[in-house]
């Protein structure tokens, strides 16, 4: 194999090429994707980055580093297709680059929602450094902000306009926040911490429309009531960035299909991260994740088997988000989670997931060692059964002995 | 400007200049220091920034408290009382000549 190609210049693709030289492989490696410069570290701008503004912070390696592993990165270019039958990829400007494997690193884009009077200025969205930048700038100036969406992204720019004295209106569309993510019991938590921090949290709500309202804007909801502000930042979820490998006939399924080794279906194509729908490995189930751990854990897997050494996937996913004060760790992977234990004592939550009776999740806020017992537990022994966990008081660390 | 020493597995040596009031973890990275991989961003959820501080030095830099331990627990290499996440320790103008050891590996 003398050239992998990756598109996408995200954390997952830079972990490609960095672990692709780590084990070894000596012929060319090109990263090529639509945001500028070198690949950078995404989970700050929704939190440090607002308070520091440090871009240098986020580079996840200097310039340095590309020219000594012989890393071309390629940024400012969109690649438009995929011709599957030449090897070649094409870009936006018409050039063609050959490809001896591709790797599908595209990770995904904010979900636009059909909300009337979305393409104001004052909408802001959070995704790129680009968008983080003007925020930042925003920030400053900032009195009231309405944020559109109640999952991990806005509710971490809420807790953080917060802490700046800014107004914030939450407005959710299901009856709970990061309804999709976490269980109810966490949900509740963050809900009462987001109010006792001052910000309005509308549930049930969905945003129908943005209009001018004596010099600043209002968002009109569901019920026909208003929040106003100076500012609207929409964190209403990511759609994976999968078109172009449906385009090029590839299986995709809400992300690009990938199987155990993480191939498409077609072996000479890869994918990893955001835009990928792979079996998890604890539950076996199919999932698309959005965490910088899938990222990095994919590229790990795929740039083994390119250099020979093929091993399924097995990594158990983790997760952190952080609002305010409290830092949210999820280990595991739930969605069919039918049953919950909650412990809650001195500041520390912890929510055990159970599917058929078995642990399938842990969620805990300030409890890191729970934390990470949880994700060692479920990497030596998978998903064990409840009576476990009931014969050990719910003690993760007994449990991992008895296990 | 505190200067610090990592030392790699092989007996590498690399010098820098560090930024105070940057973690130890960022000045390896912004430097292209070989061995910190720092997955996480700093966040304490990855144990791939795992150092093991030099001699003396740990009286300036502090231990690992309890959560840093637990994380620590993950690193794939023999973790000692003198292990810590790079991230985790903020450079102070009184850690000049601070010497740091590299793990063989952090995943």
């Amino acid at each position: 194999m003398e050239r992998i190609v990756v598109i996408g210049t995200g954390q997952g693709g830079f972990q490609l090429a960095a672990s692709l030289r780590q084990e070894g492989f000596a012929g060319r490696i090109t990263l090529i994707g639509e945001e500028p410069g070198l690949p950078y570290q995404r989970p700050p701008l929704s939190k440090d980055y607002l308070k520091d503004g440090n871009d240098a912070r986020l580079l996840l390696r200097p310039p340095d580093f590309y020219e000594q592993q012989r890393i071309e990165v390629v940024g400012s270019t969109r690649v438009t297709g995929i011709d599957r039958a030449a090897m070649e990829i094409e870009t936006g400007d018409g050039a063609r680059i050959a490809y001896d494997h591709l790797v599908l690193a595209t990770g995904s884009r904010n979900r636009i929602p059909p909300i009337a009077g979305l393409k104001r200025l004052e909408v802001l969205a959070l995704r790129t450094l680009s968008d983080a930048r003007i925020l930042r700038d925003r920030v400053e100036h900032m009195r009231r902000a309405v944020v559109i969406g109640g999952g991990f992204i806005g509710l971490e720019f809420a807790a953080v306009a917060r802490a700046r004295g800014i107004e914030v209106a939450i407005v959710e569309g299901a009856d709970r926040l990061m309804g999709r993510a976490v269980a109810l019991a966490t949900s509740r938590h963050f809900l009462d911490a987001h109010r006792e921090w001052g910000s309005s949290v509308h549930l049930g709500q969905f945003a129908e429309a943005v209009t001018d309202a004596k010099g600043s804007l209002a968002v009109r909801l569901g019920d026909g009531s208003e929040v106003s502000g100076d500012t609207v930042v929409l964190a209403a979820g990511v759609i994976a960035n999968d078109a172009i490998a449906r385009d090029a006939g590839l299986i995709t399924d809400d992300g690009i299909v990938v199987d155990e080794l993480l191939r498409s279906s077609d072996p000479d194509i890869s994918a990893l991260g955001d835009c990928c729908r792979f079996v998890e490995p604890v539950s076996g189930m199919p999932a698309r994740l959005e965490s910088v751990q899938a990222a990095t854990d994919h590229a790990r897997t795929i740039a083994a088997r390119l250099v020979g050494r093929p091993e399924p996937y097995g990594a158990v996913p983790w997760f952190w988000s952080n609002q305010g004060d409290r830092k949210l760790q999820i280990a595991g992977y739930a969605p069919d989670a039918d049953d919950w234990h909650v412990a809650e004592a001195d500041g520390k939550l912890t929510v055990f997931c159970f599917a058929g009776g078995r642990l399938a999740a842990v969620e805990t806020v300030g409890n890191a060692g729970a934390h990470m017992a949880a994700r060692r537990l479920l990497a030596s022994a998978g998903r064990v059964p409840r009576k476990l966990l009931e014969a050990a008081d719910y003690d993760l660390k007994a449990v991992m002995v008895a296990a | 400007m505190p200067c610090i020493t990592f030392i790699a597995a092989d007996g590498a040596e690399t010098v820098v200049d560090a930024g105070t009031g940057d973690s130890l973890m960022q000045v390896a990275r912004a430097h292209n220091v070989d061995g910190i991989l720092a997955e996480c961003g700093g966040e304490m959820m990855c144990s791939t920034c795992h150092v093991y501080v030099e001699g003396d030095w740990l009286d300036r830099t502090g231990t690992a408290d309890e959560d840093e331990r637990d994380m620590l627990d993950f690193a794939p290499c023999e973790v000692t009382d003198a292990s810590r996440l790079s991230c985790q320790m903020k450079i102070t103008d009184d850690m000049d000549g601070l010497v740091v050891r590299l793990p063989e590996r952090q995943v």
